[in-house]
This record gives structure tokens, sequence and C-alpha cells, in this order.
């Protein structure tokens, strides 16, 4: 199945089918040609091409100084991203798991989020984070994690999620091209399982902007990520029991996209928001009050939550128990029209 | 199997300039009189700044200040080796050195009295803005010095950072990246031997804070930090190895802070006021003032015209402080984004409707 229903390569002359990690390899590829001060670093994204593979080709395309492997230091790949991007170059740095992001929030939320602020726009820090993020590929510990609501709470970063790969590499190339540092999250569950058309030629997809990626009437599924197809395939399944259900890939978390979720929950009265993260003080609960304080006339029930639980993420074989799945967002979405 | 050596080190230490005023004429750089005058004015101006920064808090004009005093000959010395393409990226306590690097005085008053229009330096400054996390600095070292190498700039990146900075994390990847890519980078540690309350012996159990350097496989030396001779050499020395690709060296100046740790600070509480005397005697600017009188390069009427120099011109950067205009209060949501996102534009909204603009 197609996550974009709507076709986004129209007008492109010509398109090839990429998984999201292609995509994102693809963006980072066309970048590096556009502009010589675009360079990649991270743990193992040279020689091998990254875990992921989300940067083969890149080493023997532009080289060791541009596709630079670094020590085991995720403090150092933030930290020297911030001294490079300040003197004008733009890195593009991989974190090889968000869940080992730690070590570098020193760097990112003490200097890369508010280097722009703190010197009154005198120097700024053009930067990529790329984090594949989330579960669902049973792996071991720490190499599940969605952490988007630790930077959505510190202002200063742009956070981007694609959930397909067309929208992998226009969003990753409108990153690299940001001039402010943008958190580049990566639904690694996803980054094989399918393919899509995507235009050979560089392309951006603009970063703010959510996509109804699935249309309906009665509810709004809100999410993002590795999630949307999930929300795509309960969608689908409600359909059967007459049941429409819109789909709104938020794409970019910060800046919200208020107006598209504002105007879907005005037209549907019922909303639904999914995501990985565990639930309290997850990013649904900030989605749910923007609902209230500006449509809650427009609403027909409360708004749901079909999250993470608030529990360490389990281990593979537990995994099925915390991730959200099309039963539970049915069974929410029955909750709304029930109530 | 044998058990044999596979690595042995030596840390050197470089003096050149002792207390009483005397130099070691084989090691002492070649200066013309005028430019030790000038040397000697730059650490001068930054007591100056220094003091009155004290003073200003004392009254209610600064917000909290890490005073400086005794730590000049380093800065002097340091931004003296420095050139006009070098970057200097500093901690919280380098305020001679952004001085002496270009960065105005009253906007150093600014920053610390708690104005962001401090660290908005004018155009073509290459000093990076204040790091307070300590030693977060020293990853952005190794990075400027990484863009500068990877751009074929004959220039080097100099990072300033405490001692207390040297127990980071931050301290290890830094070195070790640096290393690693043999970046265009100097490392200069003020070993001011408190880091707030705790003494050195307390940071650390190595002997010296040089001698790190040898893991990470690159250059360090151990240098008198109250000696602005010793400072000027061992800074140009590294900088000559960093700007044409010789990768980074790691400088450990020793010195006293002479002050508290901030003016929220009372040292008297953890150190012995014999230890703060002794040092005292160490002084860096009476030990160059001491080589110049020696040597027929100044005379009580030519410090008593700096003394005056400095005084007018400390005024003058206070009234340049105080004349600032008010900032404007959008200002704290302009500068967060290249583009005012629409959130922040209502948030705007909110305070002006407060503030009544």
């Amino acid at each position: 199945m197609s996550t974009a229903e709507i076709d986004v390569t129209a007008g492109h002359a010509a398109t090839e089918k990429l998984t999201i990690a292609q995509a994102v390899r693809d963006a980072m590829r066309d970048e590096m040609t556009r502009d010589e001060s675009v360079l990649v670093l991270g743990e193992d994204v040279g020689i091998d091409g990254g875990v992921f593979r989300a940067t083969d080709g890149l080493i023997e395309a532009f080289g060791p100084e541009r596709v630079i492997d670094t020590p085991l230091a995720e403090s150092a790949i933030i930290g020297m991203s911030v001294g490079l991007a300040a003197t004008g170059m733009r890195p593009v740095a991989e974190i090889q798991f968000m869940g080992f992001v730690y070590p570098a929030i020193n760097q990112l939320l003490g200097h890369a989020a508010r280097m722009r602020n703190r010197t009154r726009g005198r120097m700024t820090v053009p930067m990529v984070v790329r984090m594949p993020y989330g579960g669902g590929i049973h792996p071991p510990e720490h190499h599940s994690e969605s952490y988007e609501t630790l930077f959505l709470n510190t202002p200063g970063f742009k956070v981007v999620v694609p959930s397909n790969p067309y929208d992998a590499k226009g969003l990753l190339a409108a990153a690299i091209r940001d001039d402010d540092p943008v958190l580049f999250m990566e639904p690694k569950r996803i980054y094989r399982a399918f393919r899509d058309q995507v235009p050979t030629t560089p392309y951006t997809v603009p970063i703010g902007k959510a996509a109804v990626v699935h249309e309906g009437d009665e509810v709004t599924l809100i999410s993002w990520g590795a999630m949307v197809r999930v929300c795509h395939d309960a969608a689908d399944m409600l359909a059967r029991e007459n049941i429409s259900a819109e789909v709104v890939d938020l794409r970019t978390l910060n800046p919200l996209d208020r107006d598209t979720i504002l105007q879907s929950v005005e037209k549907t009265g019922r909303a639904v928001v999914v995501h990985e993260a565990p639930r309290t003080n997850g990013f649904g609960g900030e989605i749910a009050a923007l609902i209230g304080e500006h449509s809650l006339l427009h609403l027909q029930a409360p708004v749901q939550r079909v999250t993470g639980f608030d529990v360490i993420f389990p281990l593979a074989k537990n995994e099925h128990l915390y991730l959200p799945t099309r039963d539970r967002i049915a069974a929410a979405v029955k909750k709304t029209l029930d109530f | 199997m044998p058990r044999t050596q596979v690595y042995h080190a030596i840390t050197e230490r470089l003096e050149i300039l002792d207390t009483e005023g005397a130099v070691d004429s084989e090691l002492m750089p070649e200066f013309e009189p005028d430019v030790i005058r000038e040397i000697y004015r730059d650490m001068v101006l930054m007591r100056g700044m220094d003091s009155k920064a004290l003073k200003l808090q004392r009254q209610g004009r600064m917000g909290t200040w890490p005073p400086i005093r005794g730590q000049e000959a380093i800065q002097a010395g340091v931004a003296r080796a420095m050139g006009d393409a070098d970057w200097l990226i500093p901690a919280f306590r380098e305020h001679g050195i952004m001085l002496l690097r270009g960065v105005p005085a009253h906007l150093i008053y600014a920053y610390w009295a708690g104005d962001e229009r401090g660290s908005s330096y004018p155009e073509g400054v290459r000093v990076f803005p204040v790091a307070v996390p300590v030693g977060s600095q020293w990853q952005h070292g190794t990075g400027v010095g990484l863009s500068l190498k990877l751009r074929g700039e004959k220039a080097a990146a100099v990072t300033l950072g405490g001692d207390g900075s040297t127990s980071e994390g931050d301290f290890h990847e830094a070195m070790n990246c640096a290393g690693v890519f043999k970046t265009n980078s100097v490392f200069v540690i003020q070993n001011n031997q408190w880091a707030i309350s705790i003494p050195l012996h307390q940071q650390t159990a190595a002997e010296t804070l040089a001698q790190k350097s040898h893991a990470y496989g690159i250059p360090g030396l151990q240098v008198d930090g109250n000696d602005v001779f010793a400072v000027y050499s061992a800074a140009t020395e590294a900088l000559d190895r960093a700007r044409s690709g010789g990768g980074p060296t790691l400088i450990e100046a020793v010195t006293y802070r002479l002050g508290d740790h901030t003016t929220a600070d009372d040292a008297s509480r953890y150190r012995e006021d014999s230890e703060v005397a002794e040092w005292e005697k160490r002084d860096p600017i009476l030990r160059l003032k001491r080589y110049m009188e020696i040597n027929g390069m100044w005379d009580e009427a030519q410090e008593q015209a700096l003394a005056e120099e400095v005084l007018a011109w400390v005024d003058l950067q206070v009234a340049n402080l105080e004349e600032m205009p008010p900032q404007d209060p959008r200002d704290i949501f302009t500068h967060m984004y290249s583009e005012l996102p629409p959130h922040l534009k209502e948030q705007m909204g909110e305070v002006l409707g407060e503030v009544g603009s």
C-alpha cells in the first residue's frame, strides 16, 4: 500500500521507487552536490555507510573530508557540529540511535538551540541532527526510544519527522538548507518497509506544514513518523465498518502547523492523537490542549490519546504490548463516536 | 612473553620571566620595547575593566561577575600571539582576551549585566559568545579547528577553559577528536587552581593537566601562567603548529584566581588568606612592570599616565554601557528562529499586551 494517496510526485519529470533510507541518502547526496559547505559526520557513516545504510555510497562520492567517521562520542558529534556550523559549514550529524542522544543533550540544549538567540542573530548554527527513532524492530535495549518531547520543550529547535520516502527526501533537503538547527527523526521501523515513487531531481517539502494524507469526515487521526502508517491501517479497517477517518501527518512538530490540525478537527468534530512516546507530558497532550483552546465548540467528544505507555520501552518480547496498534486506534475512535 | 614499555612521556614546563622581573634571555621572545609596553597596557586595561565591574556589581549596576584578577598574563599572552583570522572560543572567565580580540568592553559589561546584546559582537570579530556550561566550549574549539582545516584556512581556533572543566567528559571528547582529526586547534587551560571551592588536587590525581595531552596523542606543555612571555611563546608555537597543519596543542597555564569565583562567592569560606597573599607576590602585572623598570622601559610618570588613561577608558566603557537604548521587548522572540513562527508571534502579542507597547 502507498502511504500517500495524493500524487505528490505530479510535476516531477522522473521518479524512482525508493525506501525511506534511500530517500534520506539521496537528499544528503543532492545537498552535498549543491552546496560544498554541507558535510556528514557521525559514527560508522563513512566506509560502513551507516548502520541503516542511510549514508551508503556518500564517502565514495564525496571523500572522507565531507563524510566523516567520528570517534564514539555523541557529545563531540554535536559539539563539533556547533563549531562547524557557527563558522560557515552545514553539518548533517547522525546520532546512531535516538536512545544514545543523552550524552549530547548539553550541546544540543545548552548550545545548538540557543546560539541564535543569545547572540541576537549574530551567530547561527545551521545544522541537522539525524536520529533514527522509535520501536518495532526488536533491537537490544536503548534502541527503540522516541524522545521528541525532550526537544519540543526546548525552544530553538525545529523538529521534523517524515513518514514516507517522498517527504523524507524533501524534508531532509529543506532541513539541510534551513538556517536553524533541525532535529530530523527518522522512523527506523519503516526505513525499508516499503518503497514509494520519489523524484530523482532535488526538491524540498516545506518545514512547518502538515499534510492530510487520508481524507475522512467523522474523526481526525493526528500522528507523525512510523505511526502514520498504523493510522492508515486503522482508517482502512474503520472504513470497512463505514466509519470515515481523516489522517493528518504532522511531518513537522515544531513549528507546528496548527491550521491544518484545527481545520480538520473542526470538520470532523473528533480527534485521536497517536504517538509512540509515553503518554504523560507527551506531545499528544499539547495537541489536545491546542484543540481545546481553539476548537472546543466544534468537538463532539473529548480528544483521545493512543500512545506508548508511561513505562520504560520494553525489550523485544514485550514490544507489542507498548506500541500503538490499529486496534487500539480503532477502539479510541469508537470511544469518540460513542461519547 | 616479556613485559615491555610501550609508551613513555615527558611533560615540560616553560618559564621565562620570574617574579623579580628577570628573564631567561635565551627563551625570551623578540619584542620591541613598544610592544612590551603595549602588552603591559593590555594587562592593566583588563584589570581596570575587571575592577570596575566589581564596583558596578556592588552598586547594583552589574549582575554576577566572574573576576579575572591574577589571570591577565594568560589572556594578554595568548591574545598577542593570535592573528586576525584566528577564532577565540572562551569559557566565562575570559573577558580580558575577549576584549583584546575585538569585543567592545561595554558589550562584555552588557552581557554580565543581563543583556543578550552583549553577545552580539561587531561584524568580523572572530569570537564565540561566553560558554557557561563548564567544559562544553572545548568541543566547539575542536569543531572550529576542523572547520578551518577543511576550508584550508591558515588560521587556528583558540579555546580557553578552567582547570575544573578538564574533569568534564566534553574535555575528553574534544581532545580526543582534535587529536584524531588533527584539527587547527589550540587549547589553553587557565589552571587557576580553584573551581569554586574545589582545589586542583580534588579535581584530578594527575600531577599536571598538560600531561593529559599524551593520552590524546597531541603535544602538551605547562607554562607559568603569570609569565606573559612564557604564555606568548607557548601560544605562538602552538598557533604555528595548528595553522600549518601540524594539529592541536594543549597548553596548561598555571595561575591563581586572586578573586572570588564570582561576585556571588566568598572564597574565604574555603581557602586561606595566606595562600592568596603568596600568589599576590607572583602577580603577573607587577612582574612585567619590574622587568620594564629594570630594563629602562618604564618609569613612575608613565605608570601614572597609564593609570589615568585606564580610568578614563573604563569610565567611557561604563558610559557606553549605560547609554545603550533599552531592549525592544520583542527581542526575546525575534531571534529564536530565522523566521518568527506563528506560535511565537502569538506569544509576542501577549508580552506586548502586558508591557503596553
